[in-house]
């Protein structure tokens, strides 16, 4: 993968599309995603996030199902919102992309231990975690970046 | 860094500000006639001010099927309970009956105390426990496995025998409180990849709704009840380890003495609560 990504640097020279090439094939992993000041300043991959996918996850039952703990008027059109968390109206007004990030990733590190919104990409995780899923994470790098993309659009 | 304080005191506002959808201000009596306490004070030592049953928790047609004795689809797997109570099996040419007779009489009120202390086998037992006992050394048939042939609607059968009375065990006996005590880390106990435990869904959260489903306070009054989803009785573990595998987890054996102990828990939480089998649940 590494001598993929070289050659294809070498071969695109200085461009634009080379260096986001680079830095794609160089995602975090959930153990080096840094929090500072309860931000995590650099995005999880070089991909910038896409706001059409993030709607999706963050409705699909199968990904992030936030619809399940979290209103959003933005999605009208799907019945069913849960009451758990706070509405996500103007989420994108209150919080910055860095935060919004953090909120995502594990929630604990922003709110309290005691949170019950589930960390989405961090391996602090519950008890007797199914074994198919143990040193998993909920969702991938690339579908935080869409989250947050999408997240801060809810103005 | 500012920005964000700013936000987590917007955010306590409008937590503190947000509308529960309350469980619905209702009484349960069935057909009429028997009025069921499904409001009660909460026992010394518990989280929450008032123990409320599931019911009010549902919708209005599910809480009508279950005030209507006819109309209650899980009454069928009674029906079907008291055939079981009567048929002999096993080696020793027994039913239920022959040793118990009429179960309006013999079984009164005993669905109400259960999970108990049993010396014999030094852990609590709970009905299903109880009826494989006595298939094994008084009729000599075989342990029903779990959930399997009439486990579930003889379970609820001998439950139904007392529809209405409270809901109540007794801790002082044997181990029972060191069983409350492991039930009560259970209910506690973060857990899978979601990292929630009971509480957190059923003791932070009930009144609000999760996706589609109003989160009620998972009491176990109701056991084994009817679910409109699956077209069936349901029972108590089998509720135990679905709540748990939707947290991502691996989930405990049914009858383990992990799921006996949180029976054993959150029958006390629900204490005070008539006996409602069969409840009818989404
Ligand atoms: C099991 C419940 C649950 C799920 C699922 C959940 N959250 Fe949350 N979330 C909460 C709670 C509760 C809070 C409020 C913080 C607290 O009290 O712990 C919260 C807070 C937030 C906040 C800050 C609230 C604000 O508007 O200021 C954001 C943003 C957020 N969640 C986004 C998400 C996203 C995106 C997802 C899905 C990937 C998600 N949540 C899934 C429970 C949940
Ligand atoms: C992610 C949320 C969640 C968690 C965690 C959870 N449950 Fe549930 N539980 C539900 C939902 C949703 C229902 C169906 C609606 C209702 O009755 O609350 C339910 C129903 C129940 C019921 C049936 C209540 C009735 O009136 O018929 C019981 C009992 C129960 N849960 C016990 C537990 C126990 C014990 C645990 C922990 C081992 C647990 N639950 C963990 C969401 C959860």
């Amino acid at each position: 993968m590494r001598k993929i990504v070289s050659t294809a640097v070498i071969a695109l020279g200085m461009t634009g599309l080379a260096v986001s090439t680079v830095a794609s094939a160089d995602m975090t992993a959930p153990q080096d995603v840094k929090i500072e000041n309860l931000a995590i300043s650099a995005p999880l991959t070089g991909a910038p996030g896409n706001v059409e996918e993030g709607k999706n996850v963050f409705a699909n039952r199968k990904l992030g199902n936030c619809l399940a703990c979290h209103a959003n008027s933005d999605m009208s059109d799907q019945l069913f919102h849960g009451e758990v968390g706070p509405s996500l109206d103007g989420a994108g007004t209150r919080w910055k992309p860095e935060v919004l990030r953090t909120i995502v990733v594990n929630a604990k590190a922003v709110f309290s231990d005691e949170t019950v919104m589930p960390g989405f990409y961090s391996l602090d995780v519950g008890e007797d975690v199914r074994k198919d899923l143990i040193g998993k994470t909920i969702l991938t790098a690339q579908q935080v970046e869409d989250l947050v993309a999408y997240l801060s659009t809810l103005k | 860094m500012n920005y964000s304080r700013i936000a987590i005191i917007a955010l306590g506002a409008a937590m503190t500000a947000s509308l529960v959808a309350a469980p619905v201000d209702e009484k349960l009596v069935i057909d009429g006639e028997l009025e069921m306490t499904t409001r009660a004070p909460s026992s010394d030592g518990h989280p929450l001010p008032e123990v409320i049953s599931g019911w009010h928790y549902r919708t209005e047609s599910t809480r009508a099927l279950e005030a209507d004795t006819f109309e209650n689809p899980g009454m069928l797997g009674i029906e079907q309970g008291e055939e079981i109570w009567n048929t002999v099996e096993g080696s020793e040419g027994k039913s239920c009956a022959s040793c118990h007779q009429d179960a309006a009489d013999s079984m009164a009120g005993l669905g109400a105390i259960y999970p108990k202390w049993h010396e014999a086998s030094g852990k609590p037992i709970n009905i299903e426990l109880q009826i494989n006992a006595c298939r094994v050394n008084n009729m000599g048939a075989e342990a029903y496995k779990f959930d399997k042939s009439g486990q579930k609607p003889l379970t609820a059968y001998i439950k139904h025998q007392s529809l209405g009375e409270p809901v109540k065990v007794n801790l002082e006996e044997g181990d029972m409180q060191a069983w409350w005590e492991r039930g009560k880390e259970m209910y506690y106990k973060r857990t899978g990849q979601l990292n929630l435990s009971c509480a957190s869904c059923h003791e932070k959260n009930n009144g609000k709704y999760i996706r589609a489903d109003h989160l009620s306070q998972g009491n176990v009054n109701g056991f084994p009840t009817y679910r409109l989803k699956q077209g069936n009785l349901i029972s108590l573990h089998n509720r135990f380890r679905g709540c748990i595998r939707d947290t991502r987890a691996e989930y405990p054996a049914a009858f383990s003495d992990d799921l006996m102990a949180l029976e054993v828990y959150t029958t006390w939480r629900g204490q005070g609560l008539s006996v409602e089998t069969p409840a009818v649940r989404q």
